[in-house]
């Protein structure tokens, strides 16, 4: 339920689990397929999707140049609105925003639309440690915390269930519901049982998909319906997200929400988009009487401080780099123990929580560029995990910027003395020569186990000639030939 | 007011990083308007038709009426569908129009305090009946402008939606019923873009209508152009 009970540090581990879960791979399989499938129905045409990509990307890269400027105009906009906002620069500041409002109403339960943000702090937990009930109301998340389950991608939290294992879990944890493997069924099972809690909670929290500076809007797409819940229904509205949502211009929405949702799962528009424009205002019969938004940082102002990782905040969050990623497809979400997992977890999790718990991350990829080229606003997934490799294998920069938390984690002085050897080697002539006449005649004492490499590949050996020797062997071969038949070639050169 | 010393500190310090880092070249202005048109042109069939086709598509039951007779259309729907206890707005552009048609003893005023109403809504109300302030033909979406008139909760919480469209107001996408409509200088608390009824797939993939909004989504599409069902 909350980022701290799983971590990224056994990322290897549990992957091995993972990949010997035949029923867990051919959900992920299926599911991957499905929405893959549905996306690229929806960019049939590959220059009008360039076209809109090109603009996401213009959007998306115009607001963070001007992202303090965005956000003090959002500021100002929103508080003529009557909203609160608070800055928070670690979980735990969040955590204590949340904790204060619940305290100052004396809130006891809490409904929840779908927020990855309000994953990311640990959310659920802090609540109840502070004795407030916080309930997810999407159907996946609130199916995962019943089960006390976490999602296991970042639109479809639930996809790791069947429906028999739904049908279980209602059946034990919601009084009255009977054991029904119905899917309509189950689902008017939760719609009925949520609807009493909305009906009961003083405060709703949601996260945002964007927020427009020139207005003061909060932009938030979703298809049950338990958005509008959560932000009409309860008398207070919290709203979390990272300081890196804000766009400009309401204009700059509609671009970026069909780019959004078609990538997504495939839909050209969700149910209902909501644009959201502060509490309730005299005259009005509902909708919230007060209103937060609480904007985080934790670890983004460091993403956006190097410019050669600032388009990590570019992120739509839509899934696509999962949803065809060849290892997030056999390995799952869970297994990446983070907020975020897939490509975009890969890139967004070391600012997060540092390098020196995911330097694994960077690594769970083949490098084959699917991320990249299905990302709705063009952020250079593959080059980042490069960069983001280098940077947990180097404790220094050389290009003398400012060090990421946890730089040079997964650095290795055995590795650093294998590269030093091979400097040396490579740059002597003599000693390569040296070199290579013994490595290809001792080729048989090359170990058969060699970790790291022979888990899945069989052993590396030498060669038993040398390229060098195999050449010096053919002109030979060639010399000989020419001194044993030099009248058949020159009769031949004069016939051609 | 919550603004402790630590949030005002927590704000001068992410702004200050923000400040502090280096400043990318110049980026583009991105210009919105330029990519819808060069869009592709969509040609097929007039606004009000493409708006029926992708209504119905996404699940939303369109039921046409003339312009002097829509009212009896959403009389035939309630009883049709056999709703016996209607939510509206007190102050609903087209509250009065259906209070004329609509058997009283079928009505109730959407009025007084939210958490007087909160049961009612939730327990006793079949459907809702709202107006709305646009359509957008290319995904067959309603605009709804939600406040003093017509509550937030007025389409969201009965099982049924009724919708009342008027075709002289379908725009081709949203950005131009946003640009037409001067959104940005006059939002409200709440704008609502709604296409289809509430809808799920969290458990394998497999469509449910009603998650938690309305089951059921009905449009009254009313023929209000000038030149009839061809215009554009």
């Amino acid at each position: 339920m909350s980022a701290h009970t799983h971590t990224p540090e056994d990322f290897k581990p549990r992957s091995r689990e993972a990949l010997a879960d035949p029923r867990l791979r051919a959900n992920f399989r299926a599911t991957m397929d499905f929405l893959v499938e549905r996306r690229a129905a929806q960019f049939a045409d590959p220059a009008e999707y360039a076209r809109l990509r090109d603009l996401g990307e213009a959007i998306r890269r115009h607001a963070l140049a001007n992202l303090p400027e965005l956000l003090e105009q959002l500021e100002r906009k929103l508080a003529q609105r009557g909203v609160q906002v608070h800055y928070a620069e670690t979980i735990e500041e969040a955590q204590e925003i949340f904790a204060e409002i619940a305290g100052c109403h004396g809130a006891r339960i809490m409904v929840k639309g779908k927020s990855m943000v309000s994953e990311e702090i640990g959310l659920n937990q802090a609540m109840e440690e502070c004795g407030v009930e916080c309930i997810e109301t999407d159907m996946g998340e609130y199916i995962l915390q019943l089960d006390g389950d976490r999602p296991s991608h970042i639109i479809m939290p639930a996809i790791h269930k069947s429906k028999e294992d739904i049908a279980d879990i209602f059946a034990r944890h919601i009084p009255g519901a009977g054991h029904t493997e119905d899917v309509n069924e189950l689902i008017g099972i939760a719609r009925k049982a949520l609807r009493r809690k909305f009906g009961q909670a003083q405060i709703g929290v949601s996260g945002v998909n964007f927020l427009v500076a020139e207005t003061g809007t909060l932009v938030l797409v979703e298809n049950e319906g338990n958005g509008r819940m959560c932000t009409s229904v309860p008398d207070v509205h919290i709203a979390i997200t990272g300081i890196e949502k804000v766009v400009e211009k309401l204009e700059h929405v509609p671009p970026l929400i069909s780019l959004l949702t078609r990538s997504a799962t495939g839909q050209a528009i969700t149910t209902y988009v909501n644009l959201i424009t502060g509490p309730r205002r005299p005259g009005e019969l509902d909708g919230p009487r007060e209103m937060h938004l609480v904007l985080l940082d934790n670890g983004r102002t460091q993403a956006y401080r190097d410019e050669r990782f600032r388009s990590t905040l570019q992120c739509i969050r839509c899934g696509a780099c999962m949803n065809h990623c060849p290892v997030y497809t056999r390995v799952g979400g869970l297994t990446y123990g983070t907020t975020y997992p897939g490509p975009i977890g890969a890139i967004i999790s070391p600012h997060l929580q540092g390098l020196g718990a995911t330097r694994d991350l960077p690594t769970a990829s083949s490098l084959c560029g699917a991320c990249g080229e299905v990302c709705p606003v063009g952020i250079p997934i593959p080059e980042l995990l490069m960069r983001l490799r280098e940077a947990a294998r180097h404790p220094v920069d050389e290009s003398g910027h400012p060090p990421l938390r946890g730089q040079g984690a997964a650095a290795s002085q055995l590795e650093r003395l294998a590269w030093k050897g091979w400097r040396i080697l490579y740059s002597n002539s003599r000693l390569y020569r040296i070199f290579a006449w013994l490595a290809t005649r001792l080729r048989w004492l090359t170990p058969a186990r060699q970790p790291g490499w022979t888990q899945g590949r069989t052993p590396l050996r030498p060669a038993p000639h040398s390229l060098r020797d195999l050449l010096a062997a053919r002109r030979r071969e060639q010399a000989a030939l020419q001194a044993a038949a030099p009248s058949a070639r020159r009769s031949g050169a004069g016939t051609g | 007011m919550i603004t402790s010393l630590k949030q005002r500190r927590a704000r001068d310090n992410i702004l200050s990083r923000l400040r502090a880092a280096p400043q990318s070249a110049q980026e583009a202005v991105p210009d919105v308007a330029a990519y819808y048109r060069e869009a592709p042109v969509v040609t097929a069939g007039s606004k009000v038709e493409r708006f029926i086709e992708q209504a119905t598509y996404w699940h939303a039951q369109v039921v046409e009426a003339g312009v002097d007779a829509w009212p009896e259309a959403v009389l035939k729907v309630a009883q049709d569908k056999q709703l016996r206890r209607i939510l509206l707005g007190r102050d609903s552009p087209i509250g009065d129009a259906l209070g004329r048609v609509l058997p009283p003893d079928w009505t109730t005023w959407y009025q007084g305090d939210w958490p007087l109403c909160k049961p009612h809504l939730f327990d006793e109300v079949d459907a809702g009946i709202t107006s709305t302030v646009a359509g957008i033909a290319r995904t067959g979406t309603l605009v709804l402008w939600p406040g003093a008139a017509e509550p937030r909760t007025l389409s969201l919480v009965p099982p049924v939606h009724i919708a009342v469209l008027f075709a002289s107001s379908l725009h081709e996408t949203w950005l131009d019923a946003a640009t037409v409509g001067n959104w940005s200088a006059r939002m409200p608390t709440n704008v609502v873009l709604v296409t289809g009824p509430s809808k799920t797939a969290d458990i394998q993939r497999l469509l449910v209508y009603g998650a938690h909004g309305p089951c059921e989504l009905v449009i009254v599409l009313v023929h209000d152009e000038p030149a009839g069902r061809g215009t554009t």
